[in-house]
């Protein structure tokens, strides 16, 4: 095992660089560059800003140079928008606030999701499982455009019991709504796919034998049932905690957080160069080291699997 | 954080008892709590004053920073870094009289030598400032030269003769150029704090301000604290402080957490201006903006729709629009329609007479009608055509509703495109549109920022309007004592050619806490100074 | 309309018709799912759904284009829900008719959510079940595919689709199967890990049964219960990302609108008296979603290969 995570450590490097080239191809392929306004520039200023910011060089030379200062300096670069901050800086403050509220969603929208899942398929068909399923069907229509203005119109209009936005450092009270938009979607899909790998190896041999020795259900449910019917819900929860951890643009914006997540959309749209390759090798970086903890966890569960 | 939220709060209780319970100025009684808390709409993109280019930005800027005037209320200037200047008798050497008791945060006198310094880095190629064109549209004496790399910063028509006195040579005696002072670009630059920290100096504690505000907090993308400096010149009248920008994006969100008493100010989302002020008529206020709105139309040999080089489909397309409507019953918050490009509440410019603008719109759409007929088009011949707008609710929401008036006027088939800000900005570069959705807000309070636009050798005409007599006004204006009658001549063109179809003028639309005063009330530029802001007792 | 009794002897017949020609994995799923109530009733559900959808504009006295300028920007006092004034809905913000309106965006959706869903999972489950069935060098090679996917820009897939191909729905179901099938790919794959280690497949490997039989055969219909609830809940997900991707160009185009977009707007507007432009489109989502979700169980039951 110990030397398949090592290998997979070391395929992470060119398919790193693979993300880099490719997404450096694609940014600087798309129409407009971060300089492009409606008030546009003098050709002397534009060219003294492609200058200052190497954009007049070939886009090899600009990948070369980025790689570079990233291997070699972590330096990510300086962000061409947001002038005042480097694209460290802008991660190093962005990243701990979307990390702090997705990993207290994901906690939530585990528990509550896998709960919810095993419950409705222990007992299908019970009014348990229509309620469980009822929940979560809602739950998922709900999108968090819908849930932010909600919960501030419930809990900051009307009742006053929650501050409407921004973060103060990570206050909980400031935490409260936008783990709550988040982790709702998401909590019903789980508890979905929950349910359902769960009804699949309930019906399994040997789960069945050992239910007609007669050996308590929950106990049968703990140690045989559960663990293989993770896997699936493991399968999902790779992904999905990369992209819980690295926020939502509906909710740093709604809820003003500071957030990374705000920036997948903003530094596209305002064609960021760097901010976006930062954001993008981030992203990359977490999709590779959780997906690599997904394929461990399936040995660990089913240790007949071969990759 | 915590520390500087402690410090805050100290010089904010310090700060209070500082003054008695009367405004100096206008002897009205003031309320106990002075502090201030706006919405800002994305974080700050820098608070270096020679690299700000968006309007938030210098709204905070001109809060910790002063330049060589300010603003009142009504949009004239008020000496600020300056007391007085002279003019030589050719128009072209401004002298100005520094204050000598202004004094940077880190106890040094404010002299010319930082202006010098501050508006040499504005040009500077090295800067890289986006808003280095700015000395060069202000004429000042080689501007161009030194961001093309051709002269050195040194060469630039801006002289220290003493630390107090500054010497400002121009290229051509324009008019409004001490109006163009209040831009934040001009403001002076700490020599000293910059060649320490480089990059860094704007970033908290580096920076060093000379403003009415110390900046104390920082934290991106969420808020930026500011309060008042006692070391300020002007100390004395100082009254608001501190001052709170969050950064919210959402403006629904930020109206909510208006109502819940988070913000002191916000912007009415579209729409809501009329319920808003019928439920808080004491909060909601709409204030003229300089900002025009209109779609342009490609009139490029080559290029956009054929249909649109015949100037009466462009003036058929124009007269079916119902502005009414769209400034009414969409916007709805005291924009204006308009029949010209410029805002007619812009500073000494006259609006020309242009006929449609006083006719009624069953009138409007009659002529309309008789001018498609007669450019050929007709129910069996349909113009067809295509809009270009970037991805907004208040722009679709026009387009749409266009759309509609010259489907039921006209029989016209418009399809609406909507894309994202930079391509379509892109599209508009290229050439590439048939008509597309623009929009321009003023630099300075003075006409030229908008005709200058059409010009032919204009860099934003991107409809490619071409009228050599229109040049030819535009450029004699420059050294005009009144270039007014100039400005409302080529207005007049721009209405006969209709290259452009205006469709509203700005109004800055907001809910403000109704204790809170000092806010412009009849400046378009909507330049607001933390320092002239004070909440009366109720 | 057909009541669920007829819809479930009408597909009770059907099935009858195949068992002639034996009874394929198919017609025993078809007959099942005919006896499920839940999903039977499902089925009506998203046929009434798409009748108003295909119907609706048509019974509207108003095309859903049609602003009415007296009402437009009055909506919260001229333009609530009607009987008299043929606004059976409303109006939307810009006073036009919300019925034809969530007629014509449920049509729009529904036809995205499921062509869309289509795409992800065809992709998504061929390429992960092989990519998972094959293993070793392939699996990772196909995996770290997977793994760049995942965390490329998708905003600037979506801006060069848009730039390329232009405006065009097509172009909008490539660029959200493009967004959608990685995660499923995953989901699959880690299915097939498991499904490979069983005795069954092993001993149809040890029989010389070839490698794509095995995989569309045994591993496929194995995977179809956990496909099928991803699937149905990818159908939402798809429906709404549809509204952001049509922010930036691509795909449904105003005056053309689609759920995602409806319910946006709805959101937006909901403080300001104006809820029936949020809980129509909503009730409609909500409804195709039950539906949906009740068809997918029905069909995951009735596909489950362990039941025969």
């Amino acid at each position: 095992m110990i030397a398949y995570i090592f290998k997979r450590l070391l395929v992470a490097i060119p398919t790193l660089l693979a993300l880099i080239v490719i997404s450096f191809l694609m940014m600087h392929a798309a129409p407009g560059g971060p300089f492009t306004q409606e008030k546009q520039l003098p050709p002397q200023v534009l060219a003294n800003l492609n200058a200052k910011y190497g954009l007049d060089q070939p886009i090899w030379v600009q990948m070369g140079r980025y790689v570079w200062g990233v291997v070699v300096h972590f330096d990510f670069g300086p962000s061409f928008v947001y002038k005042d901050r480097t694209v460290n800086e802008i991660i190093a403050q962005g990243f701990p606030v979307t990390l702090s509220y997705g990993i207290t969603a994901f906690i939530l929208a585990v528990s509550v999701g896998v709960t919810l899942g095993v419950l409705a398929a222990v007992f299908q068909n019970s009014w348990l499982d229509h309620v469980a399923v009822g929940i979560s069907i809602g739950a998922q229509v709900l999108p968090n455009f819908v849930m932010a203005p909600i919960l501030v119109l419930i809990f900051t209009l009307w009742l006053g019991w929650l501050p409407g936005g921004g973060w103060e450092g990570g206050d909980w009270r400031h935490q409260v709504m936008p783990v709550i938009a988040m982790a709702t979607a998401y909590m019903a899909s789980i508890a979905r796919i929950t349910r359902s790998s769960m009804l699949e190896v309930l019906t399994l041999n040997h789960i069945r034998t050992a239910r007609a020795k007669g050996l308590p259900t929950h106990m049968v449910i703990l140690r045989h049932a559960l663990k293989p019917a993770l896997i699936p819900v493991l399968s999902y929860l790779g992904p999905t905690f990369v992209s819980m951890i690295t926020g939502s643009v509906v909710i740093d914006m709604f809820f003003s957080t500071g957030g990374i997540g705000k920036f997948f959309v903003d530094a596209a749209l305002n064609r960021d160069y760097a901010l976006m390759m930062g954001v993008t090798l981030l992203v990359g970086v977490l999709t590779i080291v959780f997906n690599l903890l997904v394929d461990v966890l399936y040995a660990w569960i089913d240790p007949k699997i071969r990759f | 954080m915590k520390k500087h939220l402690l410090l805050s709060t100290i010089l904010a209780f310090a700060a209070v008892p500082a003054f008695a319970d009367k405004n100096p100025r206008t002897g009205e009684e003031l309320a106990a709590n002075q502090a201030y808390s706006y919405r800002m709409l994305d974080s700050v993109k820098s608070l270096d004053p020679q690299l700000i280019s968006s309007v938030e930005d210098s709204d905070v800027a001109r809060g910790l920073f002063e330049g060589l005037y300010n603003e009142d209320g009504d949009g004239n200037l008020v000496p600020a870094g300056a007391v007085s200047y002279t003019v030589s008798d050719d128009k072209l050497v401004y002298t100005f009289k520094l204050r000598p008791e202004a004094k940077w945060s880190d106890g040094k006198p404010v002299t010319a030598a930082d202006y010098v310094y501050g508006w040499q880095r504005l040009v500077d190629p090295a800067l890289a400032s986006e808003y280095a064109y700015y000395l060069e549209l202000a004429q000042v004496k080689n501007a161009a030269k030194i961001t093309a790399g051709t002269a050195k910063a040194a060469d630039l028509g801006v002289k220290a003769i003493d630390d107090t006195t500054l010497e400002v040579t121009l290229e051509n005696p324009i008019p409004y150029f001490t109006k163009m002072l209040t831009n934040s670009s001009t403001f002076p630059a700490p020599k000293a704090a910059i060649d320490k920290f480089g990059a860094d100096w704007t970033k908290q504690p580096n920076i060093v301000t000379n403003g009415a505000y110390l900046l104390t907090e920082v934290v991106d993308g969420e808020k930026y604290v500011e309060v008042k400096n006692p070391a300020y010149w002007d100390a004395k009248n100082v009254i608001m402080s501190p001052i709170t920008a969050l950064v919210i994006n959402d403006e629904d969100a930020a109206l909510t957490r208006y109502q819940a008493g988070e913000l002191d100010r916000t912007e009415v989302p579209s729409g809501q201006y009329p319920h808003l002020k019928e439920q808080f008529p004491a909060e909601a206020t709409s204030t003229p903006y300089a900002c025009a709105y209109d779609y342009l139309i490609n009139v490029a040999p080559g290029k956009g729709n054929e249909a649109l080089k015949d100037v009466r489909v462009r003036k058929a397309l124009s007269y079916a629009i119902d502005r009414d409507v769209i400034v009414n019953n969409i916007l709805q918050g005291g924009q204006t329609p308009a029949y010209s490009w410029t805002p007619p509440a812009i500073n000494g410019y006259a609006m020309p007479d242009i006929d449609y603008s006083h006719w009624t719109q069953a009138e409007r759409n009659d002529k309309a009608k008789a001018l498609l007929t007669e450019a050929g088009f007709g129910p069996d011949h349909p113009l067809k055509l295509t809009l270009n707008y970037n991805t907004s609710d208040a722009h679709k929401k026009i387009a749409v509703a266009v759309q509609q008036m010259w489907k039921q006027t006209l029989g016209v088939e418009l399809t609406p495109n909507n894309y994202e800000w930079k391509v379509h900005t892109d599209k508009m570069i290229a050439g590439d549109f048939e008509m597309a959705r623009y929009a321009w807000c003023a630099d300075y309070n003075e006409a030229s920022t908008f005709l200058d636009l059409y010009t032919g050798y204009s860099t934003n005409n991107d409809g490619k309007y071409a009228n050599p007599d229109y040049d030819a006004l535009m450029k004699g204006a420059k050294s005009m004592a009144d270039p007014s009658t100039n400005y409302t001549k080529a207005e007049g063109m721009l209405a006969a050619d209709m290259p452009i179809i205006p469709i509203y003028h700005y109004a800055k639309v907001d809910m403000i806490k109704p204790d809170l005063k000092g806010l412009p009330q009849h400046d378009v530029m909507q330049f607001w100074y933390a320092k002239d802001l004070y909440r009366i007792k109720q | 309309m057909l009541s669920p009794v007829d819809m479930g002897a009408l597909s009770r017949r059907l099935a009858k018709l195949d068992e002639v020609r034996g009874r394929s994995l198919w017609a025993d799923a078809r007959v099942r799912f005919g006896r499920n109530r839940a999903a039977v009733a499902g089925v009506v559900l998203l046929v009434l759904c798409a009748g108003f959808a295909v119907f609706g504009q048509l019974i509207s006295p108003y095309s859903y284009e049609f602003i009415d300028f007296k009402i437009m920007g009055h909506a919260a006092e001229l333009g609530a829900p009607s009987w008299a004034k043929g606004y059976y809905f409303g109006v939307d913000d810009q006073g036009r008719d919300l019925f034809a309106r969530v007629a014509m965006g449920t049509r729009i959706s529904l036809f995205v959510g499921i062509i869309g869903t289509a795409i992800s999972v065809l992709a998504g489950t061929l390429y992960g079940a092989l990519s998972g069935y094959i293993g070793g060098r392939t699996d990772s090679l196909m995996m770290r595919l997977v793994d760049i996917l995942l965390s490329i820009p998708f905003m600037f897939v979506l801006i060069l689709l848009l730039v390329m191909f232009g405006k065009s729905l097509t172009v909008l179901f490539v660029g959200i199967g493009f967004l959608s099938w990685p995660a499923m790919a995953r989901i699959v794959r880690g299915q097939t890990l498991t499904l490979k280690s069983r005795e069954f497949i092993e001993a149809a490997q040890a029989t010389g049964v070839p490698a794509l039989r095995i995989i569309l055969r045994h591993i496929v219909p194995n995977l179809l219960g956990i496909v099928v609830v991803y699937a149905t809940l990818l159908v939402p997900d798809i429906i709404l990302t549809e509204s952001f991707i049509s922010f930036l160009g691509l795909g449904v185009q105003e005056p053309q609108t689609s759920l995602g977009e409806l319910i946006s707007e709805g959101a937006k507007t909901m403080r300001y008296g104006t809820l029936w432009q949020l809980a129509f489109p909503m009730g409609f989502f909500m409804a195709t979603m039950f539906g949906f979700y009740f068809v997918g169980d029905g069909l995951r039951d009735a596909l489950d290969p362990k039941d025969r």
